[in-house]
């Protein structure tokens, strides 16, 4: 490799790294957002969490019941944080006018002449010569320093609460049929356009290639009534599994048998007239012969079709119900965002779930998906 | 459903399509071996074994639909009734329509056009740098996620607090730390748009990017160093002999955006639901197909009308076909 430090070349670096800043941020932020603590991400931006930040909160001593005595002085004892975060109280306030009135460490005297104490780590001592006669305790305005903290707390909470679960499942029931059944009737149908001589090939070959570019919208009504008068004839489910994974491969057939015509074109005409001499039939020499070779372009369509399937919105909300048992991960998705528009960590953590098995595919087998996307583009 | 019984009903489904051209094949076989007259027998009754599946799919679930979708665009909203045109007239004086068929305009006009203009940039840089595969590959990673998911990321980075509160979302951060007024992004018409195009424009630069870096492969390196030998600038090179040169994937490229922008959905469903003026026909159509107990006359116009926007392209794409066909031969 040789390294050129000219001007245009340091001009080049930076602005591909202005590009890959841009294009990375989102997804990043995501990620980092799943991960935060639910009430921090409600109050602060993400990038906030990197660094110690400042946090104000209120907090609440304990009451007249906690109370112990000493020497005749009554004493409060505690600690602020219900739990440790490694947060460290810089200073406390007891009024709400000013919230940071105290130093850590430093006496607060209140009204009463009762004196408060808190230290760093959130324990606090409430001491007054008098017994304590509220129930409830005092309110204590902290402003604390906040370590990056990160929990797997939302992850928890979307997957068994939110039923994003069942959903992921879900989404694997039709992902999966959805990409195997059109690359098995594709194939042969493929080999069949490239290798079998039969009346209206050319014309079918045409239509593959316009149905390439028809929108999927254009089907979507028919095919709903047909399934809503099958389901009807047999009393069955209109929206079922079967169902989407039909319609699954009817969008995907031209897409996949145009790739893989294109692929079986290119492979050597010899070993084909070869098996042809030795007696083997269609049959044969398309198990024997043509799958065999053709592995690499069934793993880049294989790819395609799957994330475009795990992908997909519409066709899982046309075809499949909302109930838990049948949505699929977007659908549900879109629901969470409908129904619990603020609540990002659930946003957040739902959407970096949808997303794991895609960005799985796409760092194991990006050779693959490239080459797919490459062949589709290049030849159609 | 419970686990296992997904698992069967996926194992059953695909089972099914294997056994069907196993078994299929194997009596065929079976009868051929006793039979064995007529080869040309034989072959057209596998041919037929091996179109079958695809061809009944291919016509149940694209031909028959593409005609029934037309005419049930002059038909009632229970597919019933004639009515002509109707269903076309109330489209020209609906405001959503009207609406719909200008943002879709202005996303064909602004996403192809953005995209294949960084996508193009960006496969230049990378081509050069020592780094440019993995800063492909960030740029590239877009391409994976789901519509919806980006749609969540990008809402979180539009999204917009009260002035005076911290901002969780990016944009307004930044805006604020400028300066300036925290907004409300996606309810500002006809910019909110821009906003919305932003989101394809992230995920489809990555399709544009490995395509093109595939396509520059493909130019010569003698002809390069010639014109850096006889002193043009990088800036001249890329107008005078890589543009040219790629003449033909970028066109590609621009068809393949336009056509995944002409039936875009998710972005706009998941995000604003076409208000604000944000509405665009793929989800217009949505909203028709089960608003009121769902209306197939309108929903079949405004299918017809994204359909319209593919006939150039579809009749492109076979012309093209049959001149590869012709050469072939």
């Amino acid at each position: 490799m040789k390294f050129k430090l000219n001007l245009s070349s340091i001009f080049s670096q930076l602005l591909l790294l202005f590009f890959v800043i841009l294009w990375i941020t989102p997804t990043f932020g995501l990620l980092i957002s799943s991960f935060r603590d639910k009430d921090q991400l409600a109050i602060s931006g993400w990038w906030t969490s990197l660094i110690n930040t400042e946090v104000s909160e209120i907090h609440r001593t304990k009451g007249k019941n906690e109370q112990s005595k000493e020497n005749e002085v009554y004493f409060i004892r505690g600690n602020l944080f219900k739990e440790d975060k490694g947060k460290k109280i810089l200073s406390f306030g007891v009024t709400s006018k000013n919230i940071n009135a105290y130093m850590v460490g430093e006496k607060a005297v209140l009204k009463d002449k009762s004196e408060i104490v808190v230290f760093e780590n959130g324990d606090y001592e409430w001491r007054s010569e008098n017994e304590f006669k509220k129930k409830k305790g005092r309110r204590i305005f902290i402003t604390a320093k906040s370590p990056p903290s990160f929990t797997l707390d939302n992850y928890k909470e979307v997957l068994f609460e939110a039923g994003l679960g069942q959903a992921f499942l879900n989404t694997i029931a039709v992902a999966l049929p959805a990409t195997l059944i059109p690359l098995i009737i594709c194939s042969f149908f493929a080999y069949s356009l490239t290798w079998m001589n039969f009346f209206g090939r050319d014309i079918l070959l045409a239509t593959i290639i316009a149905s390439l570019v028809v929108p999927l919208q254009m089907s979507l009504i028919p095919i709903l009534t047909i399934y809503n008068d099958l389901g009807a004839l047999f009393n069955i489910e209109a929206k079922s599994f079967p169902g989407i994974w039909m319609a699954h491969t009817g969008f995907g057939l031209a897409s996949t048998t145009f790739l893989l015509w294109n692929f079986m074109k290119s492979l050597p005409n010899e070993m084909l007239e070869a098996a042809k001499v030795d007696g083997a039939s269609h049959y044969d020499t398309f198990v024997r012969i043509v799958i065999p070779l053709s592995i690499p372009a069934f793993a880049s369509i294989f790819i395609l079709q799957f994330l475009w399937v795990w992908n997909d919105l519409l066709v899982g909300l046309v075809f499949l119900d909302k109930h838990p048992s049948e949505i699929i991960l977007t659908a549900k998705l879109k629901e969470l965002l409908g129904s619990y528009g603020e609540n990002w960590e659930i946003l957040t953590t739902g959407a970096f779930i949808s997303m794991t098995v895609p960005l799985f595919i796409f760092f194991s087998l990006q050779r693959f998906f490239i080459r797919g996307l490459v062949a589709g583009s290049v030849k159609g | 459903m419970s686990f296992f019984s997904l698992i069967s009903t996926v194992i059953v489904g695909v089972l099914f399509f294997v056994i069907y051209f196993g078994l299929s094949n194997f009596i065929l076989d079976l009868v051929c071996k006793f039979k064995s007259n007529s080869v040309a027998l034989e072959n057209s009754v596998r041919a037929i074994i091996f179109i079958a599946p695809a061809f009944l799919v291919l016509f149940m679930f694209i031909l028959y639909p593409v005609f029934e979708t037309v005419r049930l665009s002059f038909y009632d909203k229970f597919g019933r009734e004639f009515v002509g045109w109707n269903n076309y007239l109330w489209a020209l004086n609906d405001p959503n329509f009207r609406r719909s068929i200008l943002n879709n305009l202005g996303w064909l006009l602004i996403v192809p056009t953005l995209s294949t203009f960084f996508g193009l940039v960006i496969a230049n840089l990378t081509d050069k740098i020592w780094w440019g595969t993995i800063a492909k590959s960030i740029i590239f990673m877009p391409m994976a996620i789901s519509f919806v998911g980006a749609g969540v990321i990008w809402k979180f980075i539009y999204d917009y607090r009260g002035t005076g509160d911290q901002q969780i979302g990016l944009l307004n951060a930044i805006v604020v730390s400028l300066g300036m007024e925290p907004q409300a992004w996606l309810t500002i018409s006809i910019w909110n748009n821009l906003f919305l195009m932003a989101i394809m424009i992230w995920i489809q630069t990555g399709l544009a990017l490995v395509i093109f870096s595939a396509a520059l492969r493909g130019i010569p390196n003698e002809t390069l160093e010639a014109a850096r030998i006889d002193g043009a600038s990088e800036f001249r090179i890329f107008w005078s002999i890589i543009i040219p040169f790629l003449e033909r994937t970028i066109l590609v490229i621009w068809t393949i955006i336009t056509i995944l922008v002409l039936k875009v959905f998710d972005i706009i469903y998941a995000m604003t639901n076409g208000e604000w003026q944000t509405e665009v026909l793929a989800n217009l159509m949505y909203d028709w197909m089960f608003r009121g107990g769902g209306d197939s006359g309108r929903g079949s116009v405004l299918a017809f009308c994204i359909m319209i926007g593919v006939i150039p392209i579809l009749v492109w794409n076979l012309y093209r076909h049959r001149q590869e066909q012709k050469n072939e031969i």
